[in-house]
């Protein structure tokens, strides 16, 4: 769909003309050095011309207007730790990193806002936030380590999204420079802004429209309590009517997160918290908010959960108990490294009600593909994220295989009346896929606003939208089966 | 004796595959990295440093590359990436491995080759240099010669070297064969005295032995014993390193003990793992394991067994700085605190960023003295926040740099191994 991009200046050139701009300090170009920018936290690999790290706006837009004279394509990079090749240089060009731009520029509690740059970390804003009583909603099971920049490229979720929003509900002003140079600032503190509604097509373009370079967001009071309940059931499918019944009973729980059994054996090894490994669901479900009133809900989540099978109930007695039961949780697809070298993970959503059907098809999925599935599933709000466990060393077969397995499972979604994806993004990853949900003239429209802001294409090429060179095999693929 | 060129030894290895394909590469050991707070490059990351070796065994990287040595000393070794990664990677096993494996491939400079056969094969393993260095050092300190040796070539890196020494006089005096337990035997123990313990805060390994005595332990102090090689293996040398775990093993396997007790941190992380060390030795590996099951940190034996005596008041702000290799080498944290709390009077303050390496890490606070440096004041910025009169801690090196921080720092808070502390209140009973 977009056209091919053909790389300007690289090498030696490159590595001179952006020292010359930036200085020695804020460039990477030696071989070595630009191997470890090849990588994220998913499966696709690629490596850069160059890297730079810089020091502030200027700097970036500064790099920006370089590249734009030599045709050098621009990919941010917050913590590398994406799960759809956000960040990987698919087609070559400068990775722009902002390890170095991650401080917090202001905390202004009284008006529950924060301006910060893109490379902090979003765990590093709640802990700075806390004395206040205050914290940022969106926690991402990677949210130790990943960055905001890379949460408002991607739009994010995590668990305790179900009740408070995502990424793009948290944002309410950006600094953008575009691929020209030019520094756009979009909103401010302001609850709503004039005009078009930019923020909102800013969060999760995924660097394909310009480079955020500060941010400003909604800090939330933190609830005055939680109650954390970890139910354990034989199968799935109990799991998922005992979900369906928590929502139909009207309660709005904070998260409601299930792992299948061989999720949770690599969870537990991981972290310890007393998960039952013999169980086929795990649930966790989570009520935040005043004091009163959150018994009285967690007692009718456990009836609810008891109602429908559940075999064992605990409860979080105290913070350290509740802390270990979510870092089981947020480090499930970190750990699969216990079960095996490599993981794939996927992203579809689906209408809550069809789970079992489509648990089902995904096992059917991993037997034809000979490889094991784990589950993680953000139960509350039906986003999937099976967990492909294969071995990348035995060759490039294993990955192709693997991928072929993923886009059935999505394929599954799709039929279930879901989407391809729900938080980790398009990217390189699915952007072939792309088509499955959307219609050409729902893509030239997207296309159209992608070449508003950046005509030359040097926003992060190749993400998003189906490429001609990359998605061939695919497109035969689609043709076949539409 | 000849000064071999690469190293001290062919080791004939280097980080172990099976343990680089456990990293997933998910980053979430990335804001737990000093060295990446640091400096802001995938490269001085813990994922950075596995993919750079992963390279090497790939065959895109040479292990003599200039980066690679780089990357890898720049590490700290203090593995708080351990804790915070969920699929169990063992960073200190890789880094060390790698390191070997540069010592190997990579030619090093004269001096260079010189200063580790001084060090590793000439200093370390033998106690009685090492007690005429520390006073030397000692001595050295007193008569001020950093400020005159600072202006000369080498000059500043031997006074920042003086810098770290201890103000208390290292102690003359050998510690008794055994200390008699006080009342009902409780358990009976091996003391592991280390070498700059022995040396430098051989008052320390004393108190160590006192406080455990006065909670019913018997504490036999045996004689024969040598460096335990966690500096060697730190640095690239395991083959000398095996050889002083060899003869550590020899010395003190067939004491009827229920543990073998150290009190340096960095010290009780490598013989707990002897086993790995000798893994491929299949004459010592069983025996190497069994003996490193044994093997306790003092502060982990006494909270595990519970205090028997009630230790005296005393009157102060104490503040707790985790020494890495307790905290992510050996899991050891509530432990410590616990004891603290049990010193009636104490005031105890947590310590921000208490994880966080120093800087010491060992001899990082000479090889790489500019990284030490900032991560040396972040740490006492930390220390000043709490108000603490003490800084305790557990590691003789950690106790060093942080003296070393607050003397410059013209703090007044002191610091403390926490067995001495324990010894001291006990005192004031």
């Amino acid at each position: 769909m977009a056209t091919p991009f053909v790389a300007g200046t690289r090498g030696a050139v490159l590595h001179r003309g952006l020292v010359d701009l930036l200085g020695e300090e804020q460039v990477l170009w030696q071989k070595h050095d630009l191997q470890l920018y090849e990588y994220d936290g998913a499966v696709d690999t690629a490596t850069p011309d160059a890297v730079v790290i810089p020091r502030d706006t200027a700097d970036v837009a500064n790099l920006a207007r370089f590249c734009s004279e030599h045709n050098v394509p621009l990919v941010p990079r917050g913590a590398g730790t994406g799960l759809s090749g956000g960040a990987i240089p698919v087609e070559g060009g400068v990775v722009v990193s902002f390890a170095r731009m991650s401080r917090i520029l202001e905390l202004d509690a009284a008006n529950l806002r924060a301006v910060v740059q893109p490379g902090l970390v979003n765990l590093h804003l709640s802990t700075a936030a806390a004395p206040h009583g205050l914290y940022f909603v969106p926690d991402p099971s990677s949210q130790k380590a990943c960055t905001i920049g890379g949460n408002v490229a991607e739009n994010s979720g995590g668990p305790h999204t179900l009740a408070y929003g995502v990424t793009t509900n948290h944002v309410t002003g950006l600094e953008i420079v575009l691929t020209d140079g030019t520094i756009v600032r979009l909103g401010g503190k302001a609850h709503e802004s004039e005009g078009y509604d930019l923020i909102g097509l800013f969060v999760g373009s995924e660097g394909t429209l310009g480079l955020i370079t500060e941010i400003t967001v909604r800090l939330s009071p933190l609830p005055e309590d939680k109650r954390t309940v970890m139910a354990a059931f034989p199968t799935m499918d109990l799991a998922s009517e005992a979900v369906s019944a928590i929502i139909a009973s009207g309660l709005v729980p904070s998260a409601i997160e299930l792992m299948d059994q061989l999720a949770t054996v690599a969870v537990e090894a991981s972290v310890g918290a007393g998960y039952p490994l013999d169980a086929g669901a795990i649930l966790l479900a989570e009520v935040d908010g005043p004091r009163d009133g959150l018994d009285d809900h967690r007692a009718r989540i456990e009836e609810l959960c008891r109602a429908n099978g559940a075999t064992s109930i605990r409860v979080a007695e105290t913070a350290l108990e509740r802390d270990r039961l979510w870092a089981g949780r947020k480090g499930a697809f970190a750990a699969m490294g216990r079960l095996a070298p490599d993981y794939y993970v996927q992203d579809g959503v689906i209408p809550r009600t069809r789970l079992p059907d489509v648990l089902r098809r995904i096992a059917e999925v991993g037997e034809r593909y000979g490889v094991r599935i784990a589950n993680v599933f953000h139960a509350g709000d039906g986003n999937l994220h099976p967990l492909i466990l294969f071995d990348g060393s035995l060759g490039p077969d294993v990955l192709r295989q693997v991928k072929a397995a993923g886009v059935e499972i999505l394929r599954a979604c799709l039929d279930a009346g879901g989407s391809i994806t729900g938080e980790h993004g398009v990217g390189m990853e699915k952007n072939c896929e792309l088509p499955l949900q959307y219609g050409p003239d729902d893509l030239a429209a997207m296309l159209h606003v992608k070449r508003a802001f950046d005509p030359a294409g040097l926003a992060n090429p190749a993400k998003i939208f189906p490429t001609p060179s990359r998605c061939r095999e695919f497109s035969l693929h689609a043709a076949r089966s539409v | 004796m000849t000064i071999p060129l690469h190293g001290l030894a062919d080791h004939g290895e280097g980080p172990v595959s099976e343990l680089i394909s456990r990293c997933v590469h998910c980053g979430l050991c990335l804001p737990t990295c000093p060295t990446y707070a640091l400096l802001g490059v995938e490269m001085d990351s813990p994922r950075g440093r596995i993919r750079l070796m992963k390279n090497v065994l790939d065959g895109r990287l040479e292990p003599d590359a200039a980066g690679y040595d780089d990357h890898i000393y720049k590490c700290l070794d203090c593995r708080a990436c351990e804790t915070a990664c969920p699929s169990g990677v063992e960073f200190g096993k890789l880094v060390e491995g790698a390191r070997a494996q540069i010592e190997r491939a990579r030619p090093r400079s004269a001096f260079a080759r010189a200063m580790r056969w001084l060090v590793f094969r000439q200093l370390l393993p033998h106690h009685a240099r090492l007690a005429v260095l520390a006073r030397l050092g000692h001595l050295s300190k007193r008569l001020r010669i950093g400020t005159l040796v600072r202006p000369l070539p080498l000059g500043r890196r031997l006074a920042s070297l003086l810098d770290l020494v201890p103000d208390r006089a290292p102690s003359a005096r050998p510690l008794p064969a055994s200390v008699a337990a006080h009342g009902a035997v409780r358990g009976r123990v091996a003391l592991f005295q280390g070498c700059v313990m022995r040396a430098a805060f051989a008052g320390t390994n004393l108190a160590t032995a006192r406080v455990l005595a006065r909670n019913g332990v018997e504490v036999l102090v045996p004689a024969a014993q040598t460096c335990c090689g966690a500096l060697h293996v730190h640095a690239g040398e395991p083959t000398d390193a095996r050889e002083l775990a060899r003869r550590n093993i020899a010395s003190l396997e067939a004491l009827d003990v229920d543990a073998f007790i150290v009190n340096a941190a960095g010290c009780g992380a490598n013989l707990k793992e002897y086993g790995w060390l000798l893994r491929e030795d299949p004459d010592w590996r069983k025996r190497a394991e069994r003996f490193s099951g044994l093997v306790k940190d003092a502060i982990e034996y006494l909270a595990e067994l519970g205090l028997s005596a009630i230790p005296g008041s005393l009157d102060a702000t104490v503040t707790y700085d985790d020494p890495c290799h307790l905290l992510h080498g050996q899991k050891v944290r509530d432990q410590p605190r616990a004891l603290l709390r049990a010193i009636p009077g104490v005031r105890f303050v947590e310590l921000g960023e208490a994880d966080w390496c120093c800087g010491s890490a060992g001899i990082y606070n000479v090889t790489q003295p500019d990284l030490s440096r900032q991560l040396l004041h972040r740490k006492v910025e930390h220390i000043r926040r709490t108000g603490a009169d003490l800084v305790v801690t557990a590691n003789p090196g950690c106790e060093m740099q942080l003296a070393a921080g607050l003397r410059a720092d013209g703090s007044p808070a002191s610091v403390i191994h926490l067995m001495d502390l324990l010894e001291r209140a006990y005192g004031a009973r």
